[in-house]
């Protein structure tokens, strides 16, 4: 039997798909995050990247929790739930396994994916939900007006911590990867070309898509990540990686990485000990390597990893729960109500 | 052969007893299953501990489950039990109290041990010294004679014992004159890829009641005759499985999609496990990483159109809190099961309580009332979980539906209704492009569209901060915020203009009027119906409707000399009319984690009458 939703899909199938601009995207909503925040890059970016993808703006979602950052769905023109602190992902699940046919994005914070809403995160990550998860990192609270966040690093001085902060901070990329993600990506919010690669290779990928964006506070913790958006100093502290590709960096890209065992480190491709083939070389799919590459994030004598640090494939939740429905039908009939309800022992009273 | 006699009971109360670990709720499924197809009422009590396999032998590891059955309308599981059928010690120490003076005790000699006795407390072995004399006792050694019906099969001695309630079954369904053939094939369907339990279950089942026939111990047996119900099919039914079945047939009705998000919790966690065999209806299951997702999902998957359904018992509704109160503020159809249990906190998670009443009423942050209607009976179940739907879909709002533990757990024979005969339902999504509003309102129901993804032109964006009226944009102007706080509440109120009017069981005038809510039900009718037989001016209000109130309420409250309000907590429903209608009412209350008994009622009506 046809659901409701079957109909309106039905109905609304031969709607004409229309060429969008990122202009489609805005809606009319003042955008309110404070002047210069990073947020707006990334708004941007999106807008920019989303007439690309192909597909109709109804059928588009984006869902948020709590902070600034969540603020995000009422910018977009698209359909938007802007919900409670830490649960977007457990409402985009919601949505996705009701509505496979739909775009899901989640816009979220480093507190609200990560502190108040890390269990869904990791969840959603091993279900591999064909959820595209954006997790803009400024390693502060910021609506909250400044304590540390679960990504602060060590020592952090803030209103709620004024001594210091004392708890080691999560790195995004290596929990996500903990949690078995099919796609883990890391990009920055002053680097729009990379920020949309990032965006459109994360839309295309056929499961949960987990995307660290860099993003700059420019009220409670502004430059957090300068050394690594700068024009400066960007070149020797980022290492881009790039599938297929040796990990080579440096403003004469004259630096490598190459593995010592099973931990990386930095060689000079001048000085003739090392050139680029001993360097180590970048696969996607190498779910060994991921950990590895992720691992060099708070190692201060290694550059800055940035970039996919894996894109492999496994069955989504939502397909094995829809085929698990298709295979009960297939073999059991579709259920019918009234023969249900005089299934198995029943008597007559005359 | 002993000469047997054959004696007619109008109904009787049994009770099976033994450790977790010994099959006493199988057995007294079992025992209800095939009494229900003979066509007695009944009503049933499962009574099990919160531990999976106790320790064997100990008090706290007793489960135990009561059925009573009769010939005549039966409404509660029975105050007392006549007959208590003791596996172990520590089941006679513990079930004891239930039985009536006179009753008859069935037990497996086994189980008294020197280790049992020891375990159980006692100093003396109650069957050896006067301690039981005012009781009918019949000793069986249980275990040997189970042994010895297995004898040749080459099973291990725990195996073969682990098939003794089958024996005690067998010689209930003897007394009982109940047959064996509905449970023989319940086991060979059970057992099919276990051929040799399923031969040892059967041959014990049928050693038990061949014993019954033969052995001069039991001179007497019973005839209970099938029961005058209404005409028409039955089957028997337990609230947790009417309350799955009902959500299912109202998705149904609105031809939408069932989706439940759940987070395993007892005792609610039957209708997860129920929902999750209908695949083949369209039905979505997810168990959820917590209680929390649980809710969200559903509310995730409401708003992309499908109904969104979460169970739970009451400290999942206390994760569930601060999702319920967005679900108030975008105007989302869900429906929350709480299966209620014994709290505060991890509480009493096998026994039943419902002192979850203000928690679904008031328990959430802000003003944020959402409806509230309970269910009375296990079979009633059906009937209030599709109604929840029903009121979910057509005002757009979060509704809680209370049943409890008992009401979950306990089966009843149920009248199966015509599926095509059940209440309408017919939610729309909003299409039309012109004029659309995310807050634009239907006049009479006050409900918002439901506009989903997937339709073009009709983008909108929902979320937990205030809405500005009509657009739905956020909004911070304090008279914005005022006039919405009063719509929300007004849409829910207006719910009373279309719930039928509450009705009074007796007469509509009179000196003591009853006043109950959910499981109570059974116990308040029995023990108003003693009274009313003695000639006494006492009736039984039983409220579905929590939340809003039926409009009549205070009128039926007003024509009483007193009002009683039995509940199983301290005092909750009896505060709303207190607040509202002003009326003096008197409270009966009790948080043991067992249903009332109808003689608690009984008597509490006969001080009030008394003055």
């Amino acid at each position: 039997m046809s659901t409701l939703v079957d109909d309106l899909l039905n109905q609304t199938r031969t709607a004409e798909q229309a060429k969008y601009t990122s202009k489609d995207f805005q809606s009319d909503q003042d955008v309110r995050w404070c002047p210069g925040c990073g947020d707006y890059s990334i708004l941007a970016q999106t807008q920019r990247v989303m007439p690309d993808l192909g597909i109709p703006k109804h059928k588009v979602v984006f869902v948020s929790g709590i902070g600034c950052s969540s603020r995000f769905p009422y910018y977009m023109d698209t359909y938007g739930f802007h919900s409670i602190h830490g649960r977007a992902t457990a409402i985009a699940s919601g949505i996705k396994m009701a509505r496979p046919d739909l775009s899901v994005w989640v816009v979220t914070g480093d507190g609200d994916g990560m502190s108040i809403g890390g269990n869904h995160l990791i969840h959603l990550l091993r279900r591999n939900l064909n959820i595209k998860v954006l997790l803009f990192n400024n390693q502060i609270y910021g609506l909250t007006k400044g304590q540390y966040s679960p990504t602060s690093e060590l020592g952090k001085v803030t209103k709620s911590t004024p001594y210091g902060s004392i708890d080691y901070p999560f790195n995004p990329a290596s929990l996500a990867l903990g949690a078995s993600s099919t796609f883990v990506a890391r990009t920055m919010d002053r680097d729009p070309k990379h920020l949309q690669a990032i965006l459109k290779r994360a839309a295309d990928h056929r499961g949960t898509a987990f995307v660290e964006v860099y993003q700059n506070c420019n009220v409670f913790n502004d430059g957090a990540f300068f050394q690594f958006t700068e024009k400066e100093s960007k070149d020797d502290n980022v290492v881009f990686l790039e599938d297929g590709k040796p990990l080579v960096f440096g403003k004469e890209r004259d630096k490598g990485i190459r593995l010592n065992g099973f931990s990386p480190e930095v060689v000079s491709l001048k000085d003739g000990k090392w050139s680029v083939n001993d360097l180590l070389v970048h696969n996607e799919k190498d779910t060994t390597l991921s950990f590895i590459l992720a691992d060099m994030t708070y190692k201060p004598s290694l550059p800055r990893p940035v970039g996919i640090f894996l894109a492999i494939n496994r069955p989504t939740y939502e397909e094995e729960m829809t085929r698990q429905i298709s295979f009960a039908k297939e073999k059991r009939g579709e259920g019918d109500m009234s023969k249900l309800l005089n299934s198995g022992e029943t008597w007559v009273i005359n | 052969m002993a000469e047997k006699t054959t004696q007619k009971l109008d109904e009787v109360t049994i009770r099976f007893a033994g450790d977790s670990g010994d099959g006493m709720q199988l057995t007294g499924t079992q025992f209800t299953n095939t009494t229900a197809i003979l066509g007695n009422d009944l009503s049933t009590l499962p009574d099990y501990p919160a531990e999976i396999r106790a320790p064997q032998g100990t008090l706290f590891g007793v489960s135990g489950f009561q059925i009573h059955f009769g010939s005549t309308e039966i409404n509660t599981p029975g105050d007392a039990c006549d007959v208590l059928v003791a596996m172990n010690a520590a089941a006679l120490k513990v079930n004891l109290r239930s039985l009536v003076d006179g009753g008859a005790i069935i037990v497996n000699t086994e189980g008294f041990n020197d280790r049992n006795l020891k375990l159980a407390g006692y100093q003396s072995n109650p069957l050896k010294d006067s301690s039981l004399s005012k009781y009918q006792v019949f000793e069986v050694d249980i275990s040997k004679l189970t042994a010895l019906a297995l004898q040749d099969l080459n099973l291990s001695s725990k195996i073969a014992d682990r098939s003794k309630n089958f024996f005690a079954l067998g010689m209930m369904y003897w007394m009982y004159n109940r047959p064996v053939e509905p449970t023989v094939k319940w086991i060979q369907s059970k057992f099919s890829s276990k051929p040799e339990i399923m031969e040892a279950n059967t041959r014990v089942l049928k050693a038990g009641w061949s014993y019954g026939e033969t052995t001069e111990i039991f001179k007497v047996r019973y005839q209970v005759a099938a029961a005058k119900l209404p005409p028409g099919r039955y089957r028997n039914i337990t609230g947790n499985q009417a309350a799955a079945w009902g959500l299912m047939a109202a998705a149904k009705k609105a031809k939408l999609e069932l989706f439940l998000g759940s987070y395993p919790i007892t005792p609610a966690s039957d209708i997860l496990h129920e929902l999750s065999m209908y695949k083949h209806f369209g039905v979505k299951t997810f168990q959820a990483e917590d209680e929390i997702a649980g809710i969200t999902s559903a509310l995730g998957a409401s708003f992309a159109g499908a109904l969104g359904v979460t169970t739970t018992s009451g400290p999942g509704v206390a994760l569930k809190t601060e999702a319920l109160g967005l679900a108030v503020m975008v105007e989302l159809p869900i429906v929350v099961c709480n299966i209620q249990r014994g709290g505060p906190s991890t509480g009493l998670p096998t026994k039943t309580e419902q002192a979850d009443l203000l928690q679904a009423l008031y328990g959430r942050n802000g003003e944020a009332p959402i409806p509230v209607i309970a269910s009375s009976t296990p079979a009633d179940c059906f009937d209030v979980a599709f109604e929840a739907c029903r009121i979910a879909l057509k005002y757009m709002t979060p509704v809680m539906f209370l049943s409890d533990g008992y009401l979950g757990n306990g089966s009843e024979p149920w009248l199966i209704p015509d599926f095509n005969k059940l209440p309408d339902i017919s939610p729309k999504f909003r299409t039309e492009k012109d004029g659309f509003l995310p807050y634009l309102r239907d006049e009479a129901t006050l409900s918002r569209p439901w506009a989903i993804p997937g339709t073009p032109g009709l983008e909108h964006r929902i979320g937990g901060l205030e809405k500005q009226h009509l657009t739905g944009n956020v909004n911070y102007e304090p008279q914005n915020h005022e006039f919405m706080v009063k719509l929300r509440t007004e849409k829910i109120e207006r719910i009373a203009n279309e719930i039928p009017p509450a009705e009074v069981e007796g007469d509509k005038k009179g000196d003591v009027l009853v006043v109950g809510w959910g499981s109570t039900y059974g116990a308040i009718k029995t023990a108003v119906e003693r009274h009313r037989q003695k000639g006494n001016s006492v009736a039984h209000l039983h409220l579905k409707y929590l939340n809003p109130l039926p409009k009549n309420v205070g009128e039926i409250l007003y024509n009483f000399k007193h009002v009683l309000v039995p509940e199983m907590n301290l005092g909750q429903l009896i505060k709303v009319l207190r607040a509202k209608y002003l009326v003096p009412a008197i409270g009966l209350n009790k948080v043991q984690g067992l249903p009332f008994m109808a003689v608690e009622i009984e008597k509490k009506i006969d001080e009030i009458l008394k003055g």
